[in-house]
C-alpha cells in the first residue's frame, strides 16, 4: 500500500516502515505477553507476587532481563557446529516474523493482504521445526538432541489438527483472505440478528478448541512441552544457548504465542472489527486495540492451561494428535460442509 | 593445645591419592559400551534427581535398556564421624540425614541411647516428640505432594506445596528454634517445653493441612494427565520390594500392610492413639502418591488426637550431667517419613558410641532402581524417581 | 509382635511360608529342647535388664522372650550347630552363626522364618581405634573409648564381624545375624541370591571394611570414587579431617550478653558452640 495513515509515500519508504513496525512488534508483543502472563498471572496463581522491583510492580523486569541477556558472554560449546548453532535461533524468529505479515490490525493495517493468507500463515509457522532441529543437533549435547527429536515429531504431528481446525473457518467464510474472514464475521448475522456479527467461535467452537490445543502444542507449552521438559531436559533443545541467542529463543517463543493468539482472535473472535462500527478512520486507530484485547483473552486461556496441567508423555501426546484430534477435525469439516450446503 | 603450636603430622602408612578425585566424572560404571545405544547421564546436577544423584542410563531411542545409579556425591562419612563424637553431638549430625523431616531422624537414635541407659523420658516429652515427628512427616509429605506434580510438569502445585509446608515449619520453629534442623531431642526428654499458644496454632495449621490435601487430591491425583503419566508406571511387587529393602509408603503402596508405628516395638506415644495405616494394591507411581496423600491427612488427624491427650508434667527425666551410656548393643527402628530408619548402636561405656550403623530408608529404596527402570521411557524415569521420594542425605549419609 | 497360642504339635503341611512358620513355632514350643534352657530364664516377656559388663562377653545375660525363643528354636532346627551364640538385644534376637553358614542362615530366615524384608547388611570392627592424642598432635576432643578389645553380646572370633538384620513384614518380627570373618583377608558369601537388596549393602560393606563377598555380581565402589584406596570404616583408617586440620576446641568468640568478657582465643576461628 502506498498510503500509510493518509500519507503518500514511495514503496521503499513503505517497505521500510512496515519492516520496522513488524520487527518492533515481535519483541513488544513477546514482552507484553511475557510480563502479563508469565510473570504476573503465573505468580498470582502460585500464590506469590512475582517480580516487583524493576519498575512499578515489575513492569520493566523483562526489559532488564533483555539487557542482562545482551551483555552476557557468547558461549558456544566446543564441539558444536558453529554456523548452524548461530543461525538456528534466527530461523525460528524469522518464521515468527513471517506470520505477522498477513495478520490484519485494521481496515488497511496489514503488511500484505494475501489472498491465501490463512494458508500462508500456517505454512510459514511450520518453518520453526527446522530451526528447532538445527538447534538441537548442533548443540553437541545429548539432552538437546533428545529435545529436538521430540520437538520435530510433535510439531509435525500437530500441524494437521491446526490445519483442520482452520478449514472449517475457511469453509464458513468462503475465503482464505484474512481481511475477508474478518469482514465475514463483522458483517455476518446470527439467525438474522446482526448485533454482534457472526464470530466463528459460536459455530466453530470445535475448531476453536482444536486450534487452541494444537497451538499449545506448536508452541511446545505444557501439557505438550516434552521438548523443553523443564524437570527432565532442562530446556531441551535450547539448553546450550546463553545470552542473546537465548533471548532470540525467548522472543521467538513468546512472539509466536502472540502471533497464534492474534490468528485465533482473527479467525474465531472477529479480529480487529467491532460489528456495527463502519467508520474506517476510527477503526484504523481502534482496530489494533480491539485485536489486542481479543488476543489477550485467547492468550490468557493458553497460559492458564500451561500453568495448571502436567505434561503428557511423548507417545501419549502423539496418540492424542493422531487418534483423537485429527478425527475430530475431520468430523468438524464434514459437519461444517453439510451445514454450509444446507443453509 | 593451640592450632599454631604443633605441626600437623603426616601419617606415613596411608598416602591418599589426591589425584583420584579428578576422575570423579569418569567414575567406572558397570555398563558395557555398545554402539547404537546412547549413554545418558542424568545428574548429578539435574532438577529431577532431588539432589546429587547420578543415573547413568543406556538408551535405545527413548527406552531405557539399563540404568545404574551412582551415589556418593553427598557422602559425609557419618558412621565414621559418630565414632569420634559424643551423644549430644551426634544428634546434631543425624538431623542432617533426611533434612526435610529432620526431627524424625533424631528419634530412633535418642530412643536407643535411652534404652541402653535404662532411662525413660516422661510422658509429656514422649507426646511432644510424637507431635513433632508427625509434624515433620506432614512437612515432608506436603512438599512431596506438590513437587511430584512439578516433576511431571505441573508448575503450580509445587508452590502450593512449599506454601503449606511453611505453616508447619513455622510451628516447628516456634517450638524448637530451628525450621530445618531442630536438634531438639535430648537423652531423657526434650530441650524445652512448648510456647504459649502453640497448641491452638497447631490445631489451625492442621485444618489448613487437611484442606490442602483435598486440593492436591483434586488438582493432581484426580487429573487425567497426571493419571496417564503415573498409573501403571514403576510397579514394585510387594515381595520383591521387601527383598530389596524398600520400606515405608513405597511398600505400603504395593499392598504390604506394615507400619512400624503400629506393628514394631512400641516407641513414643503411638500406642496410645488410633490411626489407620493406608495401603494400596497397585504398586505403581500413582498409588505411591495416593498413599502419601492419605498418610498426610492421617498425620494431621493424629496430631489433633495427640494435642487433645497431651499430658502435663516434666519434659526431662533425671539424667547425669555427663552422658555415659553403659556397655551394650541395641537396634532401634522407626517409621520415618521416607521409610524404615534404624540405628544399630554399640556402646562401650564411653561418652560416645563405639559404632553406629545408620540404616537409612532411601538407600534401599534407590537400590531397586536398576531393576525398576528396565524398559521404561525417559519421562517415566523422572516419574518413578519422583514417586519413590528419596532424599540424597538419606542415601549417602 | 504376634504371640501365637501354643497348640499341640501338628504335621507341617505344604502351606505357605507364614503358615509353616507359625505351625513350626507352635510345634517346637512344645518339644523345645535347646530352647528350654532359655525359656526357663524367661519371666513374663518384659524388657530384660541391660547390665552386660565387660566380663560377660559370651552367653546371653538377658533372657529371650517368647517370640525370640521360638525363632531361635526354629533356627536351631535348621542350622543346628552352626549357631555359635545368641542373645537378646532389647527385644531383638541376635544370633551369631559360623562363617560357612552365613548364606544358609539367610535362606533359613527367608524360607522358614518368613523374613522377607532385608533391613541392612553391615560390618563392625571391634578393634579399639588408635587414639590420636596429644603426643601425635591430632584430635583430643573425641570421647575416650576403652583400650581393651571387647566383643559385644555374642562375642567374636576376631576383629571383623558381619551383621545383618532381616524382618518379616507380615509377622513383624526380626532377627539380627552376626558372623565372624577372617581378620587378614575377610571373605563371606553373598546374600544376593536370597535378598536382591543385598547388592548395595555388600558393596558398601566391601568398600568400608574390605570384606569380599563370594558370588556378588559386581563388587565395586558405591560411595567412594573408583580409585579410592583403603577401607574407611576400619579403625586403623584415620579420620583424615582431624589429622589434616586439628580441632581447635571450644572457641567462644562472642561473650554471652550480660556476662563478663571471657578470654577470647587468639585465632580468628569462628566460634563453634558445642
Amino acid at each position: 500500500m502506498s498510503h500509510v495513515l493518509a500519507v503518500d509515500a514511495g514503496w521503499g519508504v513503505t517497505l521500510g516502515i512496515k519492516t520496522v513496525v513488524v520487527l518492533g512488534l515481535i519483541p513488544a508483543g513477546a514482552l507484553i505477553l511475557g510480563y502479563t502472563f508469565l510473570l504476573k498471572m503465573m505468580s498470582h496463581m502460585q500464590s506469590r507476587l512475582g517480580p516487583m522491583e524493576a519498575g512499578p510492580h515489575g513492569v520493566l523486569q523483562l526489559v532488564a532481563d533483555g539487557v542482562k541477556f545482551l551483555q552476557k558472554e557468547d558461549i558456544m560449546p566446543a564441539e558444536s557446529d558453529r554456523h548452524v548453532f548461530a543461525i538456528a535461533p534466527a530461523v525460528i524468529v524469522m518464521s515468527t516474523f513471517l506470520i505477522f505479515i498477513v495478520i490484519p490490525a485494521g481496515p488497511k493495517l496489514v503488511v500484505k493482504n494475501l489472498d491465501v493468507g490463512v494458508f500462508y500463515a500456517l505454512a510459514v509457522s511450520s518453518l520453526s521445526v527446522i530451526g528447532v532441529l538445527m538447534a538441537g543437533w548442533s548443540s553437541a549435547n545429548k539432552f538437546a538432541l533428545l529435545g529436538a527429536l521430540r520437538a520435530a515429531a510433535q510439531l509435525i504431528a500437530y500441524e494437521l489438527p491446526l490445519l483442520l481446525a482452520v478449514v472449517g473457518v475457511v469453509a464458513q467464510a468462503g475465503t482464505m483472505n484474512l481481511q475477508g474472514i474478518v469482514g465475514a464475521q463483522a458483517n455476518g448475522s446470527i439467525f438474522g440478528w446482526s448485533g454482534i456479527g457472526n464470530p466463528f467461535i459460536l459455530t466453530q467452537f470445535v475448531g476453536f478448541g482444536l486450534f487452541l490445543v494444537a497451538s499449545q502444542a506448536e508452541l511446545t507449552q505444557t501439557p505438550f512441552d516434552m521438548p523443553v521438559a523443564e524437570s527432565e531436559l532442562v530446556a531441551g533443545y535450547m539448553v546450550e544457548y546463553t545470552g542473546f541467542r537465548f533471548l532470540f529463543f525467548f522472543i521467538g517463543e513468546f512472539g509466536t504465542a502472540f502471533a497464534f493468539a492474534a490468528l485465533a482472535a482473527t479467525l474465531f473472535l472477529g479480529g480487529w472489527a467491532i460489528p456495527g462500527v463502519t467508520n474506517t478512520g476510527l477503526m484504523e486507530v481502534l482496530g489494533p486495540l480491539v485485536l489486542f484485547a481479543k488476543l489477550m483473552i485467547v492468550a490468557f486461556l493458553m497460559f492458564w492451561v500451561r500453568f495448571t496441567y502436567p505434561r503428557l508423555r511423548e507417545d501419549q501426546l502423539q496418540a492424542l494428535a493422531w487418534k483423537v484430534l485429527i478425527p475430530i477435525g475431520l468430523a468438524n469439516i464434514l459437519v461444517t460442509g453439510i451445514f454450509k450446503v444446507a443453509f | 593445645m593451640s592450632a599454631t603450636d604443633t605441626p600437623v603430622p603426616r601419617l606415613p602408612e596411608l598416602e591418599v591419592d589426591r589425584r583420584a578425585w579428578r576422575h570423579l566424572a569418569d567414575a567406572a560404571v558397570g555398563v558395557e559400551l555398545d554402539t547404537g545405544d546412547m549413554i545418558l547421564n542424568l545428574g548429578p546436577q539435574h532438577p529431577a534427581t532431588h539432589g546429587t544423584l547420578r543415573l547413568v542410563v543406556r538408551l535405545d531411542g527413548e527406552r531405557v535398556l539399563a540404568a545404574d545409579p551412582v551415589i556418593g556425591y553427598m557422602h559425609r562419612g557419618y558412621e565414621k564421624l559418630t565414632e569420634v563424637r559424643s551423644y549430644p553431638q551426634i544428634t546434631t549430625l543425624i538431623n542432617r540425614i533426611d533434612w526435610l523431616s529432620s526431627f524424625a531422624n533424631e528419634v530412633p537414635f535418642i530412643h536407643g541411647a535411652e534404652k541402653l541407659m535404662s532411662i525413660e523420658a516422661p510422658p509429656r516429652a514422649q507426646y511432644i516428640r510424637t507431635i513433632l515427628t508427625e509434624l515433620s512427616r506432614i512437612a515432608t509429605f506436603v512438599l512431596f505432594l506438590g513437587e511430584m506434580g512439578l516433576q511431571v510438569g505441573a508448575l503450580t502445585p509445587a508452590f502450593w506445596g512449599f506454601r503449606d509446608r511453611e505453616h508447619v515449619l513455622n510451628l516447628i520453629e516456634a517450638a524448637t528454634g530451628g525450621r530445618f534442623h531442630p536438634n531438639f531431642n535430648r537423652i531423657g526428654g526434650i530441650l524445652d517445653d512448648l510456647p504459649w499458644g502453640w497448641i491452638n496454632e497447631t490445631r489451625n495449621v492442621m485444618k489448613i493441612v487437611i484442606d490442602s490435601c483435598d486440593v492436591f487430591e483434586d488438582i493432581l491425583a484426580g487429573n487425567e494427565i497426571f493419571e496417564a503419566r503415573t498409573r501403571s508406571i514403576g510397579i514394585i511387587p510387594g515381595a520383591l520390594g521387601a527383598a530389596y529393602g524398600v520400606s515405608g509408603s513405597n511398600l505400603r503402596a504395593s499392598g504390604v500392610d506394615w507400619d512400624l508405628r503400629r506393628d514394631g516395638k512400641p516407641y513414643l506415644a503411638y500406642p496410645e492413639i488410633d490411626f489407620k495405616v493406608w495401603t494400596h494394591p497397585d504398586g505403581d507411581s500413582w498409588s505411591r502418591y495416593w498413599v502419601r496423600l492419605q498418610e498426610t491427612r492421617e498425620s494431621a488427624l493424629m496430631v489433633l488426637q495427640l494435642l487433645d491427650q497431651l499430658p502435663s508434667g516434666p519434659i526431662m527425666a533425671k539424667v547425669p550431667r555427663i552422658i555415659k551410656v553403659p556397655e551394650g548393643e541395641i537396634w532401634v527402628e522407626t517409621e520415618n517419613p521416607l521409610g524404615q530408619m534404624g540405628y544399630y548402636i554399640v556402646s562401650k561405656g564411653a561418652t560416645g558410641p563405639f559404632r553406629v550403623k545408620i540404616r537409612s530408608a532411601s538407600f534401599s529404596n534407590v537400590s531397586i532402581l536398576p531393576w525398576l527402570l528396565r524398559g521404561v521411557y525417559v519421562p517415566d524415569v523422572i516419574t518413578i524417581l519422583a514417586s519413590l521420594y528419596f532424599i540424597l542425605g538419606d542415601i549417602d549419609r | 509382635m504376634a504371640d501365637e497360642d501354643i497348640t499341640p504339635s501338628q504335621e507341617q503341611s505344604g502351606a505357605g511360608d507364614e503358615e509353616r512358620a507359625e505351625r513350626a513355632i507352635a510345634e517346637t514350643d512344645e518339644a523345645a529342647a535347646a530352647a528350654q534352657a532359655q525359656a526357663d530364664a524367661d519371666s513374663t516377656g518384659a524388657q530384660p535388664t541391660t547390665e552386660v559388663t565387660a566380663d560377660e562377653v559370651e552367653g546371653d545375660a538377658a533372657p529371650l522372650d517368647e517370640t525370640e525363643s521360638a525363632l531361635l528354636a526354629l533356627l536351631k532346627a535348621q542350622l543346628g550347630d552352626a549357631i555359635i551364640d545368641q542373645a537378646d538385644m532389647f527385644g531383638t534376637l541376635l544370633v551369631r552363626v559360623r562363617a560357612d553358614a552365613w548364606l544358609r542362615a539367610a535362606e533359613v530366615a527367608k524360607r522358614d522364618l518368613a523374613c522377607d524384608f532385608l533391613s541392612y547388611i553391615s560390618g563392625i570392627d571391634w578393634q579399639p581405634a588408635p587414639r590420636e592424642g596429644d603426643d601425635v598432635g591430632g584430635d583430643s576432643s573425641a570421647p575416650v573409648q576403652p583400650t581393651e578389645m571387647t566383643y559385644g553380646l555374642t562375642g567374636s572370633a576376631g576383629r571383623f564381624q558381619l551383621l545383618a538384620h532381616v524382618q518379616s513384614s507380615a509377622k513383624h518380627w526380626g532377627v539380627t545375624f552376626k558372623t565372624d570373618v577372617d581378620d587378614a583377608s575377610p571373605r563371606a558369601d553373598s546374600w544376593v541370591s536370597v535378598y536382591p537388596g543385598a547388592d548395595w549393602h555388600e558393596r558398601e560393606c566391601w568398600e568400608m571394611f574390605g570384606v569380599v563377598f563370594d558370588g556378588h555380581p559386581n563388587l565395586r565402589h558405591l560411595y567412594l570414587p573408583s580409585e579410592f584406596e583403603g577401607h574407611p570404616l576400619r579403625k586403623d583408617f584415620p579420620l583424615l579431617a582431624r589429622s589434616v586440620k586439628p580441632w581447635p576446641g571450644l572457641v567462644d568468640v562472642e561473650p554471652m550478653p550480660g556476662e563478663e568478657k571471657k578470654e577470647v582465643a587468639a585465632t580468628a576461628e569462628g566460634g563453634e558452640g558445642e
